[in-house]
């Protein structure tokens, strides 16, 4: 039983004229625990929907989202909202730090919706996975006082504090220089295994979506593995043109 | 349990990062607490004030005032009036603290500068309480005194003046004319100022026995009369009991009950105090409207933020109990600070001297617990209607937009 699988998934967006326009398309992808996958796709293809679609932040509106072999079609809000803390860590390109907030704090504040002795081992957790990431010294710092590769760390942190059985990242490198990006990408893919956590990377900087084991293209909503670099550097061809 | 500790430290923590806009949030609901709570505590004191100088004339809610006469010779004899009286009291089962016997009259006063004739109250030692009468010096007139030689007075501070001194120090004495002379001893000052002297006299003392045999009484007294401190509720039944049962025991004599305490001054009280009340509510809802717009405007540059909390797992419910508990976390913390300023203002005013002139309250109230209550509920239920609008707007957001991958 795979960690996820979605089959035949479909979303489709209502416009303000009340048509409905296909943003994916019978998209079938299953990824096992500790699994490292990347996207690639130009702008518009779907990518973000798709990966709202996989953190349960939005719902297919055809095909099934199978998590540890439960639909997860019939979930209430709540319970969806649980399962979403509970099994995922987001990564976003433009880092998403709660301004004003330590770095200590920004790790800690996933635990804040945990329970048990989790919430209140918050801090002591965050403060360890700071020191994961380079970041223990720098724990009492606000973002506003960071590099940009120093707060893609400390949300790199945050992602993983609780343990997630999936970090889907969303273009992490987006933001950052190119050396500083490989360090960071490195760290993610570094720390992610050392979780045990599978990583879906949308990207794309080929030589990101080149660290992954199994690589994917979507376009215009559909989405199919890609095997070589050549593919890959096709995908994303238009990123220039975008 | 977690859930709510959770909500509470993300409300904390949203309150402490944003001092500066919290704290101009909350001016408003400040000044409104500060005011409405100072202004109910006032109102409260000013009705006791109220209540105290009205019952100081006409007896504690409710008093009921008992008169007798005989239609042919026009007083009841004492002797009579006394057993009758004593009889009632004693069906009735009266503390004797509820109950107090008057004579207004004149005596004749021999004092420094000559005798003079001095309005005089022969009053039971209950009186003074059941008047709330304070003195300012010295104390009340007690049972005991009844066994002095000495009749046992309580005058005003004009007649003080007139005796020449200004305190009790000196234990003064006066006597008071008449066909047998009698020296009494001043044990206590009220303050009442009618712009004369006036002295309350204990009713009676071992030296009246003296007094009358030698040949009449040493003054000119009304006919005696009764009061009768009862629950409200039951003051009319009480007034048509005492009237025919109190008839029956003086055969002959009219008897007339009424009530003597001012009757519409609790509702009238009662009106000051909505109207208080109801100007605090105004300013109130005038510091929740500033809050509901900083609230408003704040949440729509925090979407980003919720969105980012409801990738973490915050369900709906979160978001808007978070919410609505930073503002009520907010307020409530304004609202205390406002009692707490409150209470220092009322506590250091010279109130006694700007609202009753200087005579100081039997019951003094201190700063009113329900104004402090009252204030509280209400900073906390301004918080909470005024978070209600921006948790809604915060509850709608659609994540996938405030966070835009």
């Amino acid at each position: 039983m795979s960690l996820l699988a979605l089959t035949g998934v479909g979303r489709d967006v209502r416009l303000p004229d009340d048509s409905l326009l296909p943003v994916l398309g019978g998209v079938d992808l299953t990824v096992e625990p500790g699994e490292h996958v990347s996207i690639v796709g130009r702008s518009g293809s779907g990518k973000s929907t798709l990966l709202n679609v996989l953190g349960l932040l939005d719902s297919p509106t055809a095909g099934s989202y199978l998590l540890d072999g439960a639909d997860t079609g019939s979930l209430g809000g709540r319970r969806r909202s649980r399962l979403r803390g509970e099994t995922f860590g987001f990564v976003f390109q433009q880092f998403n730090l709660l301004p004003r907030r330590t770095a200590e704090e920004n790790v800690a504040a996933p635990l804040l919706y945990a329970r048990g002795r989790e919430f209140f081992t918050r801090n002591r957790a965050a403060r360890e996975m700071l020191d994961r990431v380079g970041l223990g010294a720098r724990a009492l710092q606000v973002p506003e006082r960071l590099s940009g590769g120093e707060q893609q760390r400390v949300a790199i942190a945050r992602s993983l504090v609780r343990n997630p059985r999936v970090v889907l990242a969303d273009e992490p490198t987006g933001a950052l220089d190119v050396e500083t990006g490989a360090a960071v990408m490195a760290l993610l893919a570094e720390v992610t295994a050392e979780n045990g956590a599978a990583l879906i990377t949308i990207t794309h900087d080929l030589s990101v979506a080149a660290l992954a084991g199994r690589r994917f293209r979507l376009d215009a909503g559909r989405l199919t593995p890609v095997a070589d670099g050549h593919a890959l550097a096709a995908a994303t061809s238009d990123r220039s043109e975008a | 349990m977690t859930g709510l500790l959770g909500t509470l430290s993300e409300a904390w923590g949203e309150v402490r990062v944003h001092k500066a806009r919290v704290l101009l949030s909350l001016v408003g609901v400040f000044l409104a607490v500060l005011a409405m709570t100072t202004v109910t505590a006032l109102g409260e004191i000013a009705a006791q004030v109220q209540q105290e100088q009205g019952e100081a004339f006409g007896g504690r809610t409710a008093t009921i005032s008992v008169q007798a006469y005989d239609p042919m010779t026009g007083t009841v004899p004492q002797e009579q009036w006394t057993a009758g009286v004593e009889a009632l009291v004693a069906r009735y089962g009266m503390p004797e603290e509820a109950v107090a016997t008057t004579a207004y009259g004149q005596a004749l006063y021999r004092l420094p500068g000559g005798t003079q004739t001095i309005d005089t109250i022969r009053v039971s030692p209950s009186y003074g309480p059941l008047h709330r009468i304070q003195p300012v010096q010295g104390r009340w007139l007690r049972t005991g005194d009844r066994q002095s030689m000495s009749p046992a007075l309580v005058v005003n501070e004009d007649f003080l003046g007139l005796l020449g001194v200004s305190d009790l120090s000196s234990r003064p004495t006066v006597v008071i004319g008449g066909p047998q002379p009698v020296l009494a001893t001043v044990v206590g000052v009220a303050r009442w100022s009618p712009g004369y002297p006036v002295a309350y006299r204990i009713d009676e003392s071992a030296g009246d026995g003296a007094a009358a045999a030698a040949g009449g009484p040493d003054g000119y007294w009304s006919p005696p009369s009764l009061e009768l401190w009862v629950p409200s509720a039951q003051a009319d039944a009480v007034t048509g009991a005492v009237q025919s049962d109190l008839a029956r025991l003086l055969p002959g004599a009219e008897v007339m009950a009424n009530r003597a305490d001012p009757e519409n001054l609790e509702s009238t009280i009662a009106k000051l105090r909505l109207a208080v009340r109801a100007a605090g509510l105004v300013v109130l809802a005038l510091g929740g409207l500033g809050v509901l717009n900083i609230g408003l405007v704040t949440v729509r540059q925090r979407i980003r933020e919720i969105g980012v909390r409801r990738s973490f797992g915050a369900t709906s419910a979160r978001v808007f109990s978070a919410v609505v508990l930073e503002s009520v976390v907010a307020t409530a913390l304004a609202g205390l600070a406002a009692v707490a300023l409150s209470v220092a203002i009322v506590r250091n005013l010279p109130l006694e001297e700007w609202l009753a002139g200087g005579v100081p309250l039997a019951d003094a109230p201190g700063f009113p617990v329900s104004a402090a209550v009252e204030g509280l509920v209400a900073a906390t239920a301004v918080g909470a209607l005024a978070g209600l609008v921006p948790a809604l707007i915060a509850v709608r957001v659609k994540v996938i937009d405030a966070i835009r991958f």
